[in-house]
């Protein structure tokens, strides 16, 4: 990426980066995002993680763009998942177990239905 | 808007709504018009209200007076009593073991988010730490280029000092302050570092940031380098933080390549450098001149003071040393001006505090409010009360160094000031909430083993004395004490806070002092009678 | 205090790489001994001293920051180290279980390696992972929640 030199350029990066981001939401990409701070990953984020990737491998999902964030600061819910499809807001789910996770990606990811029962609101 | 005379709050938490809340509400609701008040009397329900021996209960106010457990057959009474003729109902009062009545805010505050006014973790848990697009996209590094390019030091120092931004360590210093000691000192090389030996127990706030957002904390540390004229910085992070290391390792190297660390940073005359040291394990590193020390490389011991830092730090050269969270601070106070952020907190505690909430509750986790908000209020709002409906006996502040906290002292707003009025110590923000099964001498004698394994060893009042004071729990605990062991232990926390050397030291007695001025009949208990009154400590050993 | 003994020429490596990474300099005593420490497992007598000479510092000051740090260990270790988090929050939500099952299933007291080598058992200060509490952690992998039924199983998964 390029060098920044002076506030003008700062303004130019944040723009060209906020228009990429548009226009992949507007694409309808998916994406997939486990909170993995220490806590999360003390929870089992990773065996999360895992079960994530090797879900959208296994059944070909495609258009999944799984990401990472840090430690939200609701450490009694962990490890919690959040998913955006396209332009629609964002849903977040707490105690994401493999099973869970499994269950996220066939209902609300291939087929649109959010999992209720997981749901925490922030 | 209409003027109300009174407020009547209905709990609504899953038991409440269990023992008829409901109805209690809805004949609260008949009553008052029967009796023509409803134009004078507001009537709420309010979800948990953190205490759950009496539900469910009706709160009513300005009298503040609890009523509970209410059935739909006191509704009449309590009406016509209290909002009718204008007297308490004495035989429906709740016994008023810990209420002391301040939860005025509780029904404006229902439903709000866990943590609604995020400053410092604004963008931890929402980006993706290892994209420096993320951080931009989110505001990032624009505070550091405006102030580059369009302020001079001095300005961003006033800027600061006039924020009213206070250390969130511990100490609670004015951190304006602080930078215009270093500014001033003339000299050709002067350091900056953030201090991320975050080892108090029950505090993880800054791994959360380092974790969540290392970003923010480079550019506060570039900001902070240009106020007070360093072009050298460093952050120490504690060894056992591996995932917030490497985080910041690609953090820095990101920057690096865009230009934001390096040479002539926004095509100014402004340089700066910044490294990573990793501790190695030694609470006592968080200590700014023991932290001095150990990136020296040698033991982590403090140092005699003054001079200070501020004059005389690492390689005996001008070091401003500021904690995380006061830094992930300067980025957005310096992008929004001082008069935004004195809109949040109190007057001589502008801002937020970032809380941990721990222990015996329904929810844990991490919270960041404005300054000045109330115990009470944490555990019920943001804790979601206690876990089981058990009873609040105590809360311990701040890790180990912070205060044992009664349940009496649970409506004083959690500021520096009126917490250092009481008596007790807001700490580092960890907040270690225990039912009536924590027995207090256990905890203390936790809390004294966490101080004798950490003791430097460097000055021999804490040395020793936090190993007898463990001893003397101990023998409290197993039966084997005296009544003069008190007396003995007291003397010693006195001795401990006035001989000690660092911090360390003087905060190991604090826990002794606590549990003897609160919880005095507990303690003797387990000598007098030989039990411990929360059936935890092992007393058998007694010989009466 | 003891410090244990290696004789091999692993020592002489593991310093060297040390040094070669972190320069010979006095101020990088710690990032030395602590990447000579993860290599070997522990700190012997032979490594200090080789530190020592090459940095031109007394040994006795190499030894008293090898013996102040809790990440540095002057004693061979088990090939598994377990940290148990011994602070207050993780104290009243259950940790006192779970250290009693710990010490018992393995056979050990705090601080003890056991005779096959396999495991140590440490006590640690807070780890910062509290919301999660109660929590050990074996070498790098971190387990929170824990209860002491799942503790055997969790043992389970290493040889």
């Amino acid at each position: 990426m390029a060098t920044i030199k002076s506030l003008d350029d700062l303004t130019r990066i944040r723009k060209e980066v906020l228009e990429k981001r548009k226009a992949k939401a507007a694409a309808g990409q998916i994406e997939v995002i486990v909170g993995m701070g220490t806590c999360g990953i003390a929870a089992g984020a990773r065996d999360t993680m895992k079960a994530i990737l090797e879900d959208i491998q296994n059944n070909n999902r495609v258009g999944i763009v799984v990401k990472q964030t840090g430690c939200i600061g609701l450490c009694e819910k962990e490890p919690i998942v959040q998913v955006v499809i396209g332009n629609q807001p964002m849903v977040n789910y707490g105690k994401v177990t493999p099973g869970v996770a499994r269950q996220i990606l066939a209902d609300h990811v291939a087929d649109g239905k959010v999992v209720q029962n997981h749901v925490i609101l922030l | 808007m209409k003027t109300i005379r009174s407020m009547v709050l209905v709990s609504s938490d899953p038991i409440s709504l269990q023992r008829g809340a409901q109805g209690v509400f809805d004949r609260l609701q008949a009553e008052i018009k029967t009796y023509g008040l409803d134009e004078e009397v507001s009537l709420a329900m309010i979800g948990d209200v953190g205490r759950h021996d009496a539900l469910p209960l009706v709160i009513v106010y300005p009298e503040a007076a609890v009523y509970g457990p209410v059935t739909v057959e006191d509704v009449h009474t309590l009406v016509e009593e209290h909002l009718y003729k204008g007297r308490i109902a004495v035989d429906l009062q709740a016994s008023n073991r810990e209420l002391s009545g301040k939860i005025a805010w509780l029904n404006t505050r229902k439903g709000t988010l866990p943590a609604e006014q995020r400053i410092v973790l604004r963008r931890a848990g929402i980006i993706d730490p290892t994209n420096i697009e993320d951080y931009i996209l989110h505001d990032g590094y624009t505070a550091l280029g405006k102030a580059l390019t369009e302020s001079t030091p001095t300005q961003v120092i006033d800027e600061i000092k006039k924020s009213g931004l206070r250390g969130r360590g511990g100490a609670g210093f004015p951190t304006g302050t602080k930078w215009g000691f270093v500014a001033k000192e003339k000299s050709a090389k002067k350091y900056v570092i953030c201090n991320a030996d975050e080892s108090e127990p029950g505090t993880f706030k800054d791994r959360l940031i380092l974790e969540g957002d290392p970003h923010s904390i480079i550019e506060a540390l570039a900001l902070a380098a240009y106020a007070v004229g360093a072009d050298e910085g460093y952050i120490y992070i504690r060894g056992e933080y591996t995932l917030a290391q490497e985080r910041f390792k690609l953090a820095i190297l990101q920057a690096k390549e865009m230009g934001f660390l390096g040479q002539n940073i926004f095509g100014t005359a402004f340089n700066f450098d910044l490294h990573i040291h990793s501790g190695a394990g030694a609470y006592i590193c968080g200590e700014e001149t023991a932290l001095l020390e150990s990136i020296e490389g040698k033991r982590g011991q403090p140092r005699t003071r003054p001079p200070f830092p501020t004059t005389h730090g690492l390689f005996g050269k001008p070091t401003l040393v500021n904690n995380v969270e006061t830094l992930a601070n300067v980025p957005p106070i310096l992008l929004n001006g001082a008069t935004w952020y004195r809109s949040f907190g109190t007057l001589s505690s502008p801002g937020t505090k970032v809380y941990t909430i721990l222990g015996n509750v329904n929810v844990t986790g991490l919270i960041e409010v404005p300054m000045g908000i109330t115990l009470r209020e944490v555990i019920a709002i943001y804790a979601k009360g206690m876990k089981g409906g058990e009873n609040f006996k105590m809360a311990q502040t701040g890790g180990s160094s912070g205060s044992i906290i009664p349940a009496s002292l649970q409506d004083t707003p959690m500021d520096f000031d009126s917490f250092g009025k009481a008596g007790v110590a807001l700490g580092s923000g960890a907040l270690l909430i225990c039912n009536e099964d924590t027995c207090v001498v256990d905890l203390a004698k936790v809390l004294l083993n966490f101080f004798r394994t950490e003791s430097c060893g460097k000055c021999f009042p804490c040395r020793i004395g936090t190993q007898r004071a463990w001893e003397m729990l101990d023998a409290i605990a197993s039966g084997r004490a005296t009544l003069k062991t008190l007396d003995q232990l007291m003397e010693l926390s006195t001795n401990l806070y006035n001989l000690s050397y660092c911090g360390l030291g003087q905060t190991a007695g604090t826990p002794l002092k606590d549990i003897l001025t609160h919880f005095r009949a507990e303690v003797e208990a387990h000598i007098r009678l030989g039990v411990c009154p929360a059936g935890v400590c092992n007393t058998k050993e007694a010989v009466h | 205090m003891p410090v244990a003994t290696m004789k091999s020429n692993k020592v002489q490596e593991a310093v060297n790489a040390a040094i070669d990474r972190h320069g010979v300099t006095r101020d990088e005593l710690i990032p030395i001994l602590n990447q000579v420490n993860q290599a070997l497992g522990f700190l012997p007598a032979e490594a200090l001293s080789e530190i020592s000479q090459r940095l031109k510092e007394p040994r006795s000051s190499v030894l008293g920051v090898a013996s102040f740090y809790h990440m540095l260990s002057t004693k061979p270790r088990g090939r598994h180290v377990i940290q148990f988090c011994e602070s207050a929050p993780c104290h009243v939500v259950g940790g006192r279980e779970v250290w009693e099952t710990l010490q018992e299933s393995l056979k050990l007291a705090p601080e003890e390696t056991s005779p096959d080598g396999k495991w140590t058992l440490v006590t640690t200060s807070c780890l910062g992972i509290c919301g999660v509490g109660p929590v050990i952690i074996i070498d790098e992998d971190v387990y929170g929640n824990l209860t002491a039924d799942k503790i055997p199983d969790i043992l389970a998964r290493y040889s």
